[in-house]
């Protein structure tokens, strides 16, 4: 592995820590799922972690993030915090989005994550239009893009990249590259090479990564951000990655060659971390203490989220807007 | 009292907002040369700079995506979408996200845009240049809606809809563009959304109407008043909110509706009125609307889509026979 983190490894540590969080939210939500506590859909970022670990911790708080359906790593990354997340996914009182919005919509805007979506590549479009704000306001914060590659093929996307190149505006789109949009694989539905090609037929720069290795992935967007804070203008990074689940919790991705599956076992970012901590004087036991603490801390958020309050009825009739405001009928109506 | 156009009264609405709100800015295609299809953003870019009166590409989807981010991250963008025909290229940035960031985030967003989208009847410009969509909002939770009818109107709703904290999709008629009235310069306060105005007072039936359909229901007024019938003209300003306490208490009094609008009567938001209305007073009620056709090229066919004042004068006939 490539790394300028050789003499930091307090650094990784963190990093670790937080995919390990990551990975365990997705397990056990996952599970929650499974075990009918959590409805609707759950997109899990599993095999994905180095990426959004590796982007955000090159990131300011106030620097803005918008994601995808698949953005509870994103969202953990930026700071959001867990245990409101796991509460949301339960759509319990406490949640990000106080049990409106669910694993699709978590939002925290206190650590300027501006929300995960539902619909594919319309973050690219909000994504330009908060950059033109960071501008018209003369602040010095950036915005980070997440898609995937099933996205770029939307209109939204090659609006949005020329949008930014024209107006020379400081946005990373970040495209975690898994290979698959659902259960399609995206080069069988992509003409030309692709993302990296695309970005460069906009003259925008394009650096393809290993998205698996946490330490190119951080070096790349560390010196990417640094030159898009110092005026760069837009650039676009594709991280290959891959996807280790279906497409969402109830896909057992049966479409997958098992072959393939394994293969990418072998490259999935947690162990590959790990052996490189290992490598560099941390120990098992510290790492076992690392892996443990997480799992309570996960198993703790569930326990609470099993046994939260349900939302009052209510509270579906607020925050729809100001003017012309809803009311609330009454229980049963 | 100063004589001017429904646009120059837009443009002056706007052209205070941005005076006084540096975090106000317009973005859409042709706004700095061409200063909007009616002038409506004449000079502005001169006199605001190309950061706040911004030519876009031809990307409707950015056009509305980037006005939704960039409400998010503190500013108050006005979309400029030139045609409601062309804003249905952004129907999933309105709908899907503007219209929903707040709530779906648990009410940590809000989003004070301005989609401003033009509706209606212009002449000639056929199928896809000419519809009148508003019910597709008005059905849209988070959503307000606004449709001036005056000069002006649209001076005072475009400022408040520029100050209101919900995303407005803010509908001009392109039919009313050219035609002129009197603006009180020296008054710069907004004109409060949600509020109708009763363009004309009459006990025998009430008429309410929006857009370039009122001052056509005013013409019928006076064409029935002259017959003795007293027909009350209620001009709507705002779909969502609309001021259901004005209409209640105009047909409470008088008895009848009748409502009347340019948009296709299937589905239009005129079968909305007429039903609470009749549910909640028990009153004979009726609506004119298009027939569900898509609005013809040539002169008479596109006549013979308009609801005209002998039509809308026939049916209170009828109503108060």
């Amino acid at each position: 592995m490539s790394s300028n983190l050789a003499n930091e490894p307090a650094r990784v540590v963190e990093m670790f820590r937080t995919m390990l969080l990551i990975r365990a939210f997705e397990e056990a939500a996952g599970e929650a799922f499974h075990a009918g506590h959590v409805r609707g859909s759950v997109h899990q970022y599993i095999g994905e972690e180095a990426i959004a670990v590796g982007v955000c911790a090159n990131l300011r708080d106030d620097d803005y993030l918008t994601s995808n359906h698949r953005g509870h790593g994103h969202s953990i990354a930026k700071g959001a915090d867990p245990r409101a997340m796991m509460l949301e996914l339960f759509g319990r009182v406490g949640g990000t989005s106080d049990g409106k919005g669910g694993s699709m919509h978590i939002a925290d805007f206190s650590v300027g994550m501006l929300g995960a979506n539902g619909v594919i590549a319309d973050n690219c479009t909000m994504s330009v239009g908060a950059a033109q704000a960071i501008r018209l306001l003369g602040e010095d914060r950036i915005v980070v893009n997440f898609i995937g590659d099933g996205g770029i093929n939307r209109g939204p996307f090659m609006e949005a990249l020329n949008w930014a190149k024209v107006y020379d505006l400081p946005v990373l789109f970040m495209c975690e590259n898994n290979q698959i949009a659902a259960t399609t694989t995206t080069r069988l539905v992509t003409a030309g090479e692709g993302i990296a090609k695309r970005a460069e037929s906009f003259d925008m720069p394009a650096t393809t990564i290993d998205g698996n290795d946490l330490f190119e992935v951080d070096s790349t967007v560390a010196r990417v951000v640094e030159e898009i804070r110092n005026g760069s203008g837009p650039q676009l990074i594709q991280a290959m990655t891959y996807r280790l689940r279906g497409h969402f919790a109830h896909d057992p991705a049966g479409y997958r060659d098992p072959a393939e599956v394994e293969d990418a076992l072998g490259r999935e970012p947690i162990a590959r971390t790990e052996a490189w901590l290992r490598e560099n004087g941390v120990g098992a036991d510290e790492i076992e203490a690392l892996k443990s603490a997480v799992a309570g801390e996960i198993a703790g958020y569930v326990d609470e989220a099993m046994n939260a309050d349900w939302p009052d009825g209510s509270l579906a009739f607020t925050d729809v807007q100001d003017i012309g405001a809803p009311s609330y009928p009454g229980a049963g109506q | 009292m100063t004589e001017m156009t429904y646009a120059q009264a837009a443009r002056l609405g706007l052209r205070e907002e941005m005076a006084r709100d540096p975090k106000v800015w317009a973005l859409g295609e042709d706004l700095g040369y061409e200063g909007g299809m009616a002038g409506q953003y004449k000079d502005l870019q001169a006199e605001f700079g190309p950061d706040r009166i911004v030519d876009t590409p031809i990307s409707e989807s950015t056009i509305m995506g980037a006005a939704v981010g960039a409400a998010l991250a503190g500013t108050r963008p006005i979309a400029e979408m030139r045609f409601s025909d062309f804003a249905m290229c952004s129907v999933s940035e309105l709908v899907n996200q503007a219209a929903k960031a707040r709530y779906m985030f648990g009410g940590q967003a809000r989003v004070p845009l301005v989609a401003r989208m033009p509706i209606g009847i212009r002449g000639g410009i056929a199928a896809q240049h000419s519809q009148s969509p508003e019910a597709w909002y008005v059905h849209t939770p988070g959503l307000v809606v606004v449709t001036p009818a005056t000069p002006a109107d649209n001076r005072g709703l475009l400022k408040s809809s520029i100050r209101c904290d919900d995303p407005v999709v803010y509908m001009e008629h392109k039919g009313l563009w050219g035609v002129s009235g009197e603006v009180d310069e020296d008054d710069q306060e907004p004109i409060p959304l949600g509020v109708a105005a009763t363009v004309r007072p009459g006990d025998d039936i009430t008429i309410v109407s929006w857009a370039a359909q009122v001052a056509v229901a005013a013409e019928a007024a006076e064409v029935l008043a002259g017959e003795g019938i007293l027909a009350e003209v209620i001009d709507l300003r705002t779909l969502y909110p609309w001021d259901r306490d004005a209409v209640m208490k105009s047909v409470g009094r008088t008895g009848r509706l009748l409502v009347v609008h340019e948009a296709v009567r299937v589905g239009g938001f005129g079968g909305e009125i007429a039903s609470d209305v009749a549910e909640t007073l028990g009153v004979p009620v009726a609506r004119l609307g298009g027939e569900r056709i898509p609005i013809p090229f040539s002169i008479p066919l596109e006549e013979a889509y308009k609801i005209k004042a002998d039509r809308i004068a026939d049916r209170v006939r009828q109503m108060l026979a």
